[in-house]
């Protein structure tokens, strides 16, 4: 089913492009997971599973509920606004973007694989989500706006491995949603503690505690 | 002796003194503590000093090894001739030393941390006999390492005073920046040879791909330990700061251990080129002629004899020097007389500095102040702490009938055969007669002025209680020391018998006739026979005083009493004015800095004050920059750490994505 692949991998591109452009992104990377978790069923060498099946469901859960509902309770106690001052503002933010894009299609067609890609598109989309994730932890100020981007770069890991590996190995799986999870609570629990110090969540003042 | 039991008296010692340091941490009374902390050192001290003595004796080298946890090596020790020379004045040395610390200690404030600083004593003395029993180059950088750590601790005992910090500060920074090209050294010389083993470095003996840049590298991290003369900033400031009796073994032994894998690493090296042995003596002359002169300008007492140090090292580099060149130019007796010098004047070395700075340990403990212009007159409240001093200092200015002497005739001897013999650059032989002349007499100056300013005389300042003779247990060591000194003199033929086997390993690894030795056992008879004539003389003339002296009234003068109308002790010569023309002389090197103005007027002001000090040229003009230099460089790079999270996170992902790029490009 290529063609349905490559039709996920373009609304992974595009979801991504959307969140670099926007202000509000919980419920774009929640979108976002919640695509990735169709990959499983997708491309499955060994036909579709009831392993293949739970972790697609769990992946989806987790990514597409359980996260968003999590961060939307942080953004309630911590009481924050949208991102309003971004370091890169949102539309130079999809320019960049975009040239982001371009290299990923570049650099994917440098990269040599060890076995054959489901889809050409697979390796660039892979590439440009996780830039686009480390793009949005350097270039916004909110702490909470961090955690989604950390989580669009664990997205961008999860495309490479589904994609590449065709189907990723059962433990490691659970052991990179598991670390993303905890990622989630230990930030979501973080950003309560920084909040109840400062009164505010912007990451950037936290240089005032440099030696 | 069989060697099984040598191995197992090595063996012993070295635990006795571990567990008797270790029990120290755990016993709560201070007596208690230092008791057992000395007796363990001193009981494992003569175990293990026992196969040291055998094997010079002639015994067969004794080794040992066994696997253990570390990577990269076996644990692997062995006692062979120049291991065993080191290992008797190391052991030789902490034993006495340890016996000193029983009274030292005792009027010493330790804060409570008794028990930790005598099993720091106990852990720097194991692990420098561990430095020179090492046969793996991984053990010997771990005992190397112990051995700069436990020093440092015992450096600053006395961490509350800011000056005694500074000087830990520059002991630990030199220390660490000799280990670091040690260990470059070590890792060059073992990825070559592809193993850790000393034995299987010492197969490679003349195959060595680049031999001169092992030897710069050794020259420049062991050179740091012993203190050559453009590497030595460390010792005046921590030989001071540290108690006596850890002086004493630092600038006695744990110096030497700098020297003694400079010559394992030779004899890895295989046969010398001449400009190493160029090198030693460009090192042994600076170090000597500068280490005296900067001595001579000191006003501190442990100060100058920690300048002493590096002036003994360079006699000791001379002689080196002068047996490498020897090796590298085929001639045996030179290389014999040289290594035979200067590894004597090893031993020798430890046992006078040794003594002196146990004396002065005295001196300064009970008049609480290092300032030569404070004391005087301490012969007559302490005769036996000065006696001692004295026999140091005659032995420390290379004198007749003391072991000094010896060490230096032969080196003297040396040089001479050099000429003699011609050798294909007489100049080296002149460099070596001149500085061990200039040492020589600069010497005797800067002792005639420790002794007498300290010693003779009368009291320059009036003490807060009067001072008053060392210890028992602190006088036994001067004492065995003193002894050692003379007992050397006397019988130099021993000495040089004692010493042969070592001079023999040498040259043999060298595939040098090793029959030279024997060559100078003339010549140490010859010493012999004129110390024995000169302490008859001495004695002769201590009789005649004696018995003129006898029935007649001795009374006490005043010394300067010529016109003066009230003279008073500041009349007398201070440790400044007696030095002065010759520190004049050589004011080009020292720059001494005078401070304060002279009197003016008819009725010159009260005010008017006069006091010098002479900063270590090195340190002023050569380390101050080169680390205000580096720390103005390393602070532009604060920038980077500026806290911002958002940015340390553009680094990595910079990082990797050039990475990537550069890899895929």
């Amino acid at each position: 089913m290529p063609v349905l692949v490559n039709g996920i991998l373009i609304a992974l591109i595009l979801v991504g492009l959307l969140i670099l452009g926007a202000s509000r992104m919980i419920r774009l990377v929640a979108l976002q997971g919640a695509l990735l978790s169709l990959m499983p069923l997708l491309i499955t060498p060994h036909g579709l599973t009831w392993r293949v099946a739970a972790l697609s469901l769990g992946s989806m859960i987790l990514k597409g509920i359980v996260f968003p509902r999590l961060l939307f309770r942080a953004v309630k106690h911590a009481q924050v606004r949208r991102e309003l001052q971004p370091y890169v503002g949102y539309s130079s933010s999809m320019v960049i973007g975009m040239a982001t894009l371009a290299a990923s299609f570049w650099l994917g067609g440098q990269l040599p694989l060890p076995g054959e890609a489901v889809s050409d598109l697979v390796l660039p989309a892979a590439l440009f989500t996780i830039l686009s994730g480390l793009f949005l932890v350097v270039a916004r100020r909110k702490a909470l706006t961090q955690v989604l981007g950390f989580l669009v770069l664990e997205n961008g890991i999860f495309t490479f491995g589904v994609a590449v590996v065709g189907g990723i190995p059962f433990l490691i799986e659970l052991g990179v949603l598991m670390d993303v999870f905890v990622a989630v609570f230990v930030m979501g629990i973080a950003l309560q503690q920084i909040n109840q110090a400062f009164e505010h969540i912007d990451a950037d003042q936290m240089n005032s505690l440099k030696g | 002796m069989p060697e099984i039991l040598l191995l197992f008296l090595l063996l012993a010692g070295m635990f006795v003194i571990l567990s008797g340091g270790a029990a120290c941490l755990l016993v709560r009374t201070p007596g208690a503590a230092r008791r057992l902390g000395a007796a363990s050192v001193v009981a494992g001290s003569l175990l293990g000093i026992l196969p040291a003595i055998a094997i010079l004796l002639g015994g067969g080298p004794i080794s040992a090894e066994t696997d253990w946890a570390m990577p990269f090596g076996r644990l692997s020790i062995g006692l062979d001739a120049l291991s065993a020379w080191f290992l008797l004045g190391i052991l030789g040395l902490s034993a006495v030393s340890a016996l000193y610390s029983l009274d030292y200690s005792r009027r010493e404030h330790t804060h409570g941390r008794t028990g930790a600083r005598e099993f720091l004593f106990s852990a720097l003395v194991l692990s420098m006999a561990l430095v020179v029993v090492a046969q793996n180059a991984l053990l010997f950088l771990l005992a190397w390492e112990v051995m700069a750590l436990t020093s440092f601790f015992l450096v600053t005992s006395e961490s509350e005073k800011e000056s005694v910090r500074r000087a830990g500060w520059i002991y630990l920074v030199a220390s660490q920046a000799g280990a670091a090209f040690v260990l470059v050294l070590f890792l060059l010389m073992g990825r070559e040879s592809g193993s850790t083993d000393f034995d299987a470095w010492i197969g490679l003996a003349g195959r060595w791909a680049h031999p001169s840049a092992l030897f710069v590298l050794a020259l420049v991290g062991f050179g740091a330990k012993a203190g050559f003369m453009p590497l030595h900033v460390w010792l005046p400031e921590a030989h001071p700061a540290a108690p006596s009796h850890v002086s004493a073994l630092m600038s006695g032994v744990m110096i030497k251990t700098g020297l003694y894998g400079l010559l394992r690493v030779m004899l890895f090296l295989g046969p010398p080129d001449p400009s190493w042995a160029w090198a030693l003596l460009a090192l042994g002359a600076t170090s000597g002629v500068l280490g005296v002169l900067f001595a001579l300008a000191q006003h501190d007492l442990k100060r100058l004899l920690a300048y002493h140090s590096i002036e003994n090292i360079g006699i000791i580099a001379l002689g080196l020097g002068l047996g490498l060149m020897g090796i590298a130019t085929e001639r045996p007796l030179l290389a014999a007389a040289g290594f035979a010098g200067g590894l004597l004047h090893i031993l020798n070395h430890a046992i006078f500095k040794g003594l002196l700075f146990l004396a002065a340990g005295a001196a300064v403990q009970s008049t609480a102040t290092r300032d030569i212009d404070r004391l005087g007159g301490l012969l007559k409240p302490m005769p036996r702490t000065g006696f001692s001093f004295l026999v140091g200092s005659i032995a420390i200015c290379g004198l007749p009938p003391l072991n000094g002497f010896v060490s230096e005739a032969l080196i003297y001897y040396g040089a001479l055969r050099g000429m003699v013999d011609g050798l294909p650059w007489p100049v080296a032989s002149a460099v070596v007669l001149a500085s061990l002349g200039i040492i020589g007499g600069l010497a005797c100056a800067c002792f005639a002025k420790a002794f007498g300013v300290v010693f003779l005389g009368s009291p320059r300042s009036a003490a807060a209680e009067p001072p008053k003779e060392a210890g028992t247990w602190m006088q036994a060591p001067m004492f065995i020391l003193s002894g050692a000194c003379l007992a050397i003199g006397l019988a130099a033929p021993v000495a040089v018998g004692l010493v042969a086997p070592v001079v023999e390993q040498i040259t043999s690894t060298f595939a040098q006739p090793s029959s030279a030795v024997s060559g100078l056992e003339g010549i140490a008879r010859s010493i012999s026979v004129a110390s024995f004539i000169l302490l008859g003389l001495l004695l002769l003339l201590a009789g005649v005083r004696f018995l003129v002296l006898r029935g007649r009234p001795v009374r006490g003068a005043v010394t300067w009493d010529c016109g003066y109308a009230k003279p008073t002790p500041r009349m007398q010569y201070t440790a400044s004015s007696f030095a002065q023309p010759l520190t004049h002389f050589f004011g080009g090197f020292l720059r001494t800095r005078a401070h304060g103005g002279r009197p003016e007027g008819l009725f010159p002001r009260p005010t008017a004050a006069f006091s010098s000090h002479t900063p270590d040229v090195c340190t002023e003009e050569a380390y101050a920059p080169l680390f205000q230099g580096a720390l103005a460089l390393f602070s532009r790079l604060k920038g980077f750490q500026h806290g911002r999270l958002q940015l340390y996170v553009l680094y990595v992902s910079v990082t990797l994505l050039g990475l990537l790029i550069l890899k895929l490009r």
